[in-house]
C-alpha cells in the first residue's frame, strides 16, 4: 500500500480539529499545533482528535509533507513564513470581514492568492474552506455514494492540485480542480459555493461560466 | 440526577395571523407575557439571547428579564447568551446583580458570542479582536462573581484598583456559563476561569458534542475544580403533531437561515437538510411532546448535561403560536422528558 504524507495541521479550533480527523480517518498520520506550548493541547487532542499528535509548529512543519493552514487569517499574519519554506501549504482559511472583521491586507484581491504572495517559498493550494466545519464531517461520503458532495480545489501548480485532490478525495468529496488560485477566489465567501453543500453537478451549474477555468 | 429544563429566545419578531409583522414593541411585551407564562406552565429557566437586528429586535435583555421578574416568584431569569466582547463586564455584572436583587437569586448569565456580531461594528469593537476581547472579559467577569473588591489591569477597559463593585450579591456567585459553538478552546477556556459550560447545538448530531463533554470534566479537573455542569442549548418548536409544528416552524426557518447564511457560512436550508435536522439525529427540536421529549432525553444522556434550554420561536411565527409552545414544552415535555431519564 503506498504511504501517505505526513500532515502537519496548524490550529485547533473550530476547523482545525475536524480536518485533523477527517485526515486520520483517512490513514494519514496527522500532527497538529498552534502557536503555543502542544502541552495545552494535549487534553483536546486527547478527546477531541484521538490519533493525532500535539507538537511544536516548527516540529510539526518540520517532518510535514504538507501543512494545513486552519487559523484565523488575522493570526496568518503573525505565521514566520520561512517556516514554511519549501512545503506543500493547503490554504483553508477564509477572508470573512462580516464575520471576522476587516483586515486592510487582505482587502485586495483573492485571500489565497495574498497568503502565496507571503509564502513565497510554498506551494499554496486553496482547498477545504468553502464547506462549513460544522457539516464538513457528517457529509464525508466515499467514492461512488450517490450523495457525495464536491469541494474544490484550486492552484497554480498542477502536481500540487493533483495531490491535495487525492486527499480530498480520500476525506470524502469530490475533487472539482481549478487550475490558478485566482480561479480560486470563486470558492470564496460571497462566492457561489461558500457555505453551500453540493453534488458535482450542481457545483458545476453554480459556478457556471467559471466552469471553463476547471482542469 | 436532577434535571432542569429552560426556554430561549432572542426576541424573534412576531408577525400576526395574517402574516404581518408586529412592531419590536410589541414583540417586547408579547416577551414579557412569555416569560410569566413559562413559569406558569412549571418551566425551570426563561433566558434571552441579545442581538441588535430587525428581526431579533432584542439588545436589552436584562431590562426585559426585570419585568418578567416583578411577576414571577419561581422560574430563573438570565441571559442566553450575553455578548460578553462588546459590553463592559463591570456592567453586565451590574446589570445582573440587579436582576439579582429584584428576583430575589434568581439571575443567572450565559456568556458568548451566540451569533450576534453585530454589536462588534455598533458599539465599536473589531471582529479581529474577538478572542483577545471575550478572554480578558471573561477572566475580570469571573473575578467580579466572587465578590468584593477587585485589582485587574488590561487592554480592553480601563484598570480597577481595589474596586468595590455594586449592587452586592446576597448569597455569593449567581450561576455563570460559558457558550460554546464548537470550538475546543472555548471548552478548556471556561473550565479554566470556572465557569459552567452551555452548549450551543444548532446543526448536525448532537451526540458529537458529547466529547466536549467530557473534555470540560477532565479540564475541570486538571485545572482543580469541583465537577460543573453542562447545558444544550438548540432550536425547536413544538405543537400538537409532528407535522403541524414541522409546517408552521420550517418557512421561518428556511427564511431566516438563508438571510444569515452570507455572515455565518451556513448552507441554504432545503427539505432534506430540514428532515434531516429534525430527525433523531439532527439537532432542531421541531415536533410533538412526545417526540420532542424523546429527543431531548436522548441527547441529555448522551452528552453527560443536566439541563436543557429549546430557543423556542422564529421570527415570522405568531405569539399564539409560541404560547402553545411554552404550554406543551411546560405541561407535557418535561414532565416525559423527566420521566425518561429517571
Amino acid at each position: 500500500m503506498q504511504e501517505l504524507s505526513r500532515l502537519a495541521v496548524l490550529g485547533a479550533g473550530h476547523v482545525g480539529p475536524v480536518i485533523a480527523r477527517l485526515a486520520i480517518k483517512a490513514g494519514y498520520p496527522v500532527a497538529i499545533a498552534t502557536s503555543g506550548d502542544p502541552e495545552d493541547i494535549a487534553l483536546i487532542t486527547e478527546l477531541v482528535i484521538p490519533g493525532a499528535q500535539p507538537r511544536w509548529a516548527s516540529d510539526a512543519i518540520a517532518d510535514a509533507d504538507i501543512v494545513v493552514l486552519a487559523i484565523p487569517l488575522h493570526r496568518f499574519l503573525d505565521v514566520d513564513p520561512g517556516l514554511l519554506n519549501g512545503k506543500l501549504v493547503v490554504d483553508a482559511m477564509n477572508y470573512w470581514p462580516a464575520s471576522d472583521g476587516v483586515l486592510t491586507a487582505f482587502e485586495a484581491g483573492g485571500s489565497s492568492e495574498i497568503v502565496a504572495r507571503r509564502l513565497a517559498g510554498s506551494i499554496v493550494v486553496k482547498a477545504l474552506n468553502h464547506i462549513g466545519y460544522h457539516e464538513l464531517e457528517d457529509l464525508a461520503r466515499p467514492a461512488g455514494d450517490p450523495g457525495r458532495r464536491a469541494a474544490g480545489v484550486a492552484g497554480s501548480d498542477p502536481a500540487a492540485v493533483a495531490a491535495i485532490a487525492d486527499l480530498v478525495d480520500r476525506f470524502g468529496y469530490d475533487p472539482v480542480r481549478f487550475g490558478s488560485l485566482r480561479a480560486g477566489r470563486i470558492l470564496q465567501p460571497g462566492g457561489p459555493v461558500f457555505g453551500a453543500v453540493l453534488t458535482r453537478p450542481e457545483f458545476e451549474r453554480a459556478v457556471g461560466e467559471d466552469a471553463r477555468s476547471l482542469t | 440526577m436532577t434535571y432542569t429544563f429552560g426556554l430561549d429566545t432572542f426576541g424573534d419578531r412576531n408577525s400576526d395571523a395574517d402574516g404581518q409583522p408586529l412592531s419590536h414593541a410589541q414583540t417586547i411585551r408579547n416577551v414579557v407575557e412569555e416569560g410569566v407564562f413559562a413559569e406558569q406552565a412549571g418551566v425551570d429557566f426563561f433566558g434571552i439571547g441579545e442581538h441588535h437586528t430587525e428581526y431579533f429586535p432584542m439588545p436589552a435583555g436584562d431590562v426585559v428579564l426585570a419585568a418578567i421578574a416583578a411577576r414571577t416568584e419561581r422560574i430563573r431569569l438570565g441571559s442566553a447568551v450575553t455578548v460578553l466582547s462588546s459590553d463592559d463586564p463591570v456592567r453586565v455584572f451590574q446589570r445582573y446583580s440587579t436582576l439579582n436583587a429584584i428576583s430575589g437569586g434568581r439571575a443567572e448569565v450565559i456568556l458568548g458570542r451566540g451569533s450576534s456580531i453585530e454589536s462588534f461594528p455598533l458599539f465599536g469593537y473589531d471582529l479581529a479582536d474577538y478572542e483577545e476581547l471575550f478572554e480578558e472579559k471573561a477572566t475580570l467577569f469571573a473575578e467580579l462573581l466572587q465578590g468584593g473588591p477587585v485589582t485587574w489591569e488590561g487592554k480592553t477597559r480601563a484598570a480597577l484598583l481595589n474596586q468595590d463593585v455594586v449592587p452586592h450579591t446576597e448569597s455569593g456567585p449567581f450561576p455563570a456559563w460559558i457558550g460554546v459553538g464548537g470550538n475546543p478552546q472555548s471548552v478548556i477556556r471556561a473550565a479554566r476561569l470556572g465557569f459552567s459550560l452551555a452548549l450551543a447545538i444548532i446543526g448536525g448530531p448532537p451526540a458529537r458534542f458529547a466529547a466536549y463533554s467530557q473534555l470540560f470534566q477532565r479540564a475541570l479537573e486538571k485545572f482543580g475544580r469541583p465537577p460543573l455542569p453542562v447545558l444544550v442549548h438548540s432550536p425547536g418548536h413544538i405543537a400538537a403533531s409532528d407535522e403541524q409544528a414541522k409546517a408552521e416552524f420550517w418557512p421561518r426557518w428556511r427564511d431566516i437561515i438563508a438571510q444569515i447564511a452570507p455572515e455565518r457560512g451556513f448552507a441554504i436550508p432545503t427539505q432534506a437538510s430540514f428532515d434531516r435536522e429534525t430527525g433523531p439525529d439532527g439537532a432542531l427540536y421541531v415536533g410533538s411532546p412526545e417526540t420532542v421529549a424523546q429527543k431531548i432525553a436522548a441527547n441529555l444522556r448522551a452528552l453527560g448535561a443536566t439541563r436543557f434550554d429549546l430557543k423556542f420561536g422564529m421570527p415570522g411565527l405568531t405569539h399564539d403560536q409560541l404560547m402553545t409552545n411554552i404550554e406543551l414544552y411546560g405541561h407535557q415535555v418535561i414532565p416525559r422528558a423527566r420521566e425518561l431519564l429517571s
